[in-house]
């Protein structure tokens, strides 16, 4: 029934005009008609999402709602989408999020909403198009062009500091992925065209490998963030407004370790295997010295930010572990299907809960005016219905079965069991450590005595928060219960990651 | 002695242009004040004819004449309509900056196409006489350009570091060229390439004759360490003519190199590599660095303008056609972007404000958004971050020079291109994230404002469409 429609490009391009068009008309001092817009635009793109997840055909590992278009000649750049089971759940959970968002925003943005929310539309689209593309230029141009968007978000409607913290964003991310771009440029010159497909094929030798992945690396590993470069993030994160954290959060990470899936893994294989100790090392670093750091924050956006990171580390310690599983087992990758697929999963989850966590911090920082834990206590006696989501969704944070926060994470685990009981050990500390950082913070600002004057006047959550607050509830509860959909999507496209990632690609008599 | 007529009708636009600028010199005398619109209009007739002329003569082949003097290839009619293209919208821009100033005159057009004169015989020049030639006419307008406001103390103060540095380096590439005359006794481009080719002469004194020729075209160009004259002129000169100069004359540098360097000493290419490798690492170095301690737009603008010039070198030293295609795309979108960055300090100025200043751009966004809007397009294009022109000339340039192995070099380029986008963000920063001082809304003239948000919003789409002008750049090299 939409096998004629280019769904990908009216899911890039819809927003995109949409934004433009809330932009022109935001000219009215309430800026009413746009906020109505923008919520049109992005129910609008994420109904014609929905045809995307239930018409997805997951018995098949290749690219689907293809899309192709010579776009520059000279260069042999194509416009060419394409969506497999990696890509797919991102692009939901894009456009699912940022109707979120616009509704989040809909009466805390005073100053000038009709820009704030064309700027979220905007850099919807152009997120969706670094997940649908598969070209490599065409990619680029997305992934820089992100940029652009959210620098304006977090420097006109962030907090005290958010001039610093946005030009860090974004010299720290244009810095990262200028490397790649000379990576691209390089493979282009070995493989005559930027097709990423092509790229997976082309065989490269072990030292230009380690260079390419090196490229990749500080591209992506900025944008995930890894440590050591993730110091913009709780910058950025803490200054943002509250729409700005969540999407940052719940996508513009995604984008890190959907770079590693789609770069580095199938076109660096061997090189991903030589410095596997790197990156699992890292992530390690990241889950347990972060969770350490998230531990005594004491402004809550800055703990939901560090927590954000040691989060993402499991996902890149997923990605990675496959070749330290085969080593265990004598060469066999069984098992490192799950690795990868738990670091999906893990994904997909925190997008939802650290959309919630900051949408929750909003929600207080909006009344109140203030991030700091020190400033709260009591809430739930005055906030109740606000209290018990706030309950929840910090149980998913710290990985309570039954949540969408404990089926990656121990997905992953039981891949590090495989491979090493020591990583595995590590890895499973942010059990202990998520538990005491995330309900640490709740009992310090939902339970106690009431500690102030402000925090007795608060009001309990309207219906607009509320419905968002109930929405990312049951998302949260229906992945912990029932992940199955969601891994049978992604299943065969890991499956296949896996076998080409088993193969050595440094061609025949070359080291 | 065999007298061979030259082919007259391959040099029809700078004849054209040659009439016209005497005819407007003329009728200009007897114009009164208020019908000072004619000799604009004329002007504007004058770049579109030879736009017309060089159209119609387009053609994939190469031909020389006036005996061996002038070439006509693709670059050259490619080159040349882009500076008509170019100078008639700084026309369009300055119209009204120049009216209210009392530089409305028929002097500022008749330099100003004299000036196109040089460019397009420096453009089509085979040989070192016209290139010479051609060069200087259009040096002489500009310093003249630059002084055009003879009470204006810092703009006369300007034109005079010009002349006096502009006449050096002139001196320079003539005994450079004098040299190279020595040694090879021609002075035909093709000819001395033939001569080198050969290999049977003094190589010393050839890179000698080849250091001194890069000094005066790295002086034209603003490349460092002969960058000193562009701050000063850039600031100093009216905004107008500052315009002029850090556009279309950037496109006549880069045939100037591409004239000297690849149709004449091809055969020293290994020599000339090095010098430009050097020349584009300072360059984007230097001027990408300084940039950011700058407090005036215009002086800002400058030392952008130098580390773009660094830019433009790393296509050339490539050495490869594609690296010359991806050389000329840059030069042809610097000056698309710096019409729209000067242009933009026109529309910010107003009779005794000259807007130069940083600070006057703050909380712009507040003031008026679409104008913000646009001169963020224009920012973010300059710093290569698509979807933005600039992004695309960044890119074919770093193909280039991954594509010959220089990877390292490709590495540094970018870095400081990051670095350079540090100065760019703070104008967007002060537009957006500042409080503005006044909340008055800009009011400039309609045809002003047209012309800049054209330019502007052409900066995006040729940014998502660049194909075409990608594709004009490469097949004027490779065929």
């Amino acid at each position: 029934m939409f096998a004629d429609l280019p769904i990908l490009s009216l899911l890039i391009w819809v927003p995109i005009i949409g934004g433009l068009l809330v932009m022109l008309a935001g000219s009215g001092r309430s800026g009413l008609e746009a906020k109505v817009l923008a919520l049109l635009v992005s129910l609008l793109t994420f109904a014609i999402s929905l045809p995307l997840f239930f018409g997805f055909d997951s018995s098949t590992a290749a690219m689907q709602f293809n899309e192709f278009k010579p776009w520059i000649a000279a260069f042999g750049i194509n416009y060419h989408l394409g969506v497999d089971g990696i890509s797919m759940p991102l692009i939901v959970l894009t456009t699912f999020t940022t109707v979120l968002v616009v509704i989040a925003g809909w009466e805390v943005i005073k100053n000038k909403p009709a820009q704030y929310m064309a700027a979220f539309l905007i850099m919807e689209g152009l997120m969706i198009g670094v997940f649908s593309a598969l070209d490599a230029m065409l990619f680029y141009v997305f992934w820089e062009a992100m940029l652009i968007p959210m620098f304006i978000v977090i420097g006109i409607w962030g907090g005290d500091n958010r001039v610093y913290a946005t030009i860090k964003f974004f010299l720290y991310t244009f810095l990262g992925s200028v490397f790649m771009l000379i990576a691209l440029l390089w493979l282009y010159g070995q493989a005559d065209s930027f097709a990423i497909l092509d790229f997976h094929a082309l065989p490269i030798s072990a030292t230009a490998q380690i260079w390419i992945f090196l490229a990749f690396l500080v591209a992506f590993a900025v944008k995930v963030p890894m440590w050591p470069v993730h110091t913009w993030l709780p910058d950025a994160h803490v200054q943002a407004p509250t729409g700005g954290s969540v999407i940052l959060a719940a996508i513009m990470l995604k984008l890190g370790a959907y770079g590693f899936l789609r770069f580095s893994l199938p076109i660096t294989p061997d090189a991903s295997q030589s410095l596997d100790w790197l990156m699992i090392g890292l992530s390690l670093i990241a889950i347990a010295y972060i969770g350490f750091v998230a531990l005594v924050q004491r402004d809550m956006k800055k703990l939901i930010a560090y927590s954000s990171i040691a989060h993402m580390g499991f996902v890149t310690l997923g990605f990675f572990i496959p070749w330290m599983i085969a080593a265990n087992n004598g060469g066999s990758f069984a098992g490192a299907a799950m690795g990868i697929s738990g670091g999906m999963v893990q994904m997909i989850a925190h997008g939802f809960v650290s959309a919630a966590m900051f949408l929750c911090v909003g929600v207080m920082y909006d009344r109140m005016h203030s991030r700091e834990i020190n400033d709260y206590g009591g809430v739930v006696h005055v906030m109740p219905k606000f209290a018990g989501f706030m309950v929840l969704f910090a149980m998913a944070n710290a990985g309570l079965p039954s949540t969408a926060g404990f089926v990656g994470e121990f997905m992953v685990i039981l891949a590090a069991f495989k491979a090493n009981f020591w990583i595995a050990f590590v890895a499973a500390t942010t059990l202990i450590l998520g538990a005491a950082y995330t309900l640490w913070m709740v009992k310090r600002v939902i339970y106690g005595e009431i500690v102030n004057e402000k925090v007795a006047a608060l009001k309990d959550i309207n219906a607009r928060e509320f419905l968002i607050l109930a929405v990312l509830a049951f998302m949260v509860l229906l992945l912990g219960v029932w992940p199955a959909p969601l891994l049978e999507v992604m299943d065969l496209t890991v499956q296949q990651l896996v076998e080409h990632i088993s193969v050595s690609k440094i061609p025949a008599g070359a080291m | 002695m065999n007298f061979e007529m030259p082919n007259f009708a391959l040099a029809m636009p700078e004849m054209f242009v040659l009439g016209m600028t005497c005819f407007i010199l003329m009728v200009d005398m007897f114009l009164s004040e208020r019908s000072r619109v004619v000799t604009y209009l004329l002007a504007q007739a004058t770049l579109v004819g030879a736009f017309i002329l060089s159209l119609s003569l387009f053609s994939p082949l190469r031909e020389l004449s006036f005996s061996n003097t002038f070439v006509l290839d693709p670059m050259a009619s490619l080159l040349k309509l882009a500076v008509y293209a170019v100078v008639f919208t700084v026309f369009l821009y300055t119209r009204s900056y120049l009216r209210d100033r009392n530089m409305y005159t028929g002097e500022f057009y008749v330099l100003a196409l004299f000036g196109v004169l040089g460019m397009m015989v420096m453009i089509s020049a085979h040989s070192f006489l016209t290139l010479y030639l051609g060069l200087e006419l259009l040096s002489l307008s500009m310093y003249a350009m630059v002084a055009l406001q003879r009470d204006n103390r810092v703009a006369s103060e300007a034109a005079m570091k010009y002349f006096l540095l502009g006449a050096m380096a002139s001196a320079m590439l003539l005994y450079g060229m004098s040299m190279l005359y020595g040694v090879t006794g021609s002075l035909d481009l093709g000819e001395v390439s033939q001569v080198i080719a050969e290999g049977e002469i003094n190589r010393l004194l050839l890179v000698f004759g080849l250091v001194f020729m890069l000094v005066g075209v790295a002086f034209k160009l603003g490349a460092v360490p002969f960058h000193m004259w562009v701050p000063d002129v850039y600031h100093g000169a009216p905004t107008a003519v500052t315009q002029f100069i850090s556009t279309a004359p950037k496109l006549a540098a880069f045939a100037l190199l591409i004239r000297l360097l690849v149709d004449g000493l091809g055969g020293l290419q290994h020599e000339w590599h090095d010098i430009l490798v050097l020349l584009a690492v300072l360059s984007l170095s230097v001027g990408n660095v300084i940039a950011i301690a700058q407090s005036n737009i215009k002086r800002m603008l400058a030392y952008s303008g130098i580390s773009h010039a660094g830019f433009l070198l790393l296509g050339v030293l490539s050495g490869t056609p594609e690296g010359y295609a991806a050389g000329m795309f840059y030069a042809i979108v610097y000056s698309i972007m710096g019409l729209a960055g000067f242009g933009m300090v026109l529309l910010m100025s107003r009779v005794g404000f000259e807007a130069d200043a940083l600070e006057d751009y703050k909380g712009l966004n507040q003031r008026s958004p679409w104008f913000a809007l646009m001169m963020m397009f224009i920012m973010f294009s300059m710093a290569g971050v698509p979807p933005f022109i600039g992004f695309w000339a960044k890119l074919s340039v770093l193909q280039a020079i991954v594509s010959v192995d220089l990877i390292w070099l490709a590495a540094v380029a970018v870095i400081f291109s990051v670095i350079g986008a540090y100065y760019y963000l703070r104008v967007i920063k002060l537009m957006y994230f500042d409080a503005p001082e006044t909340t008055t809304a800009l009011q400039p003239g309609r045809e002003l404002s047209m012309v800049f948000s054209a330019n502007a919003l052409l900066i995006l789409g040729m940014g998502i469409f660049p194909s075409a002008l990608m594709a004009l750049c490469l097949q004027a090299f490779v065929l």
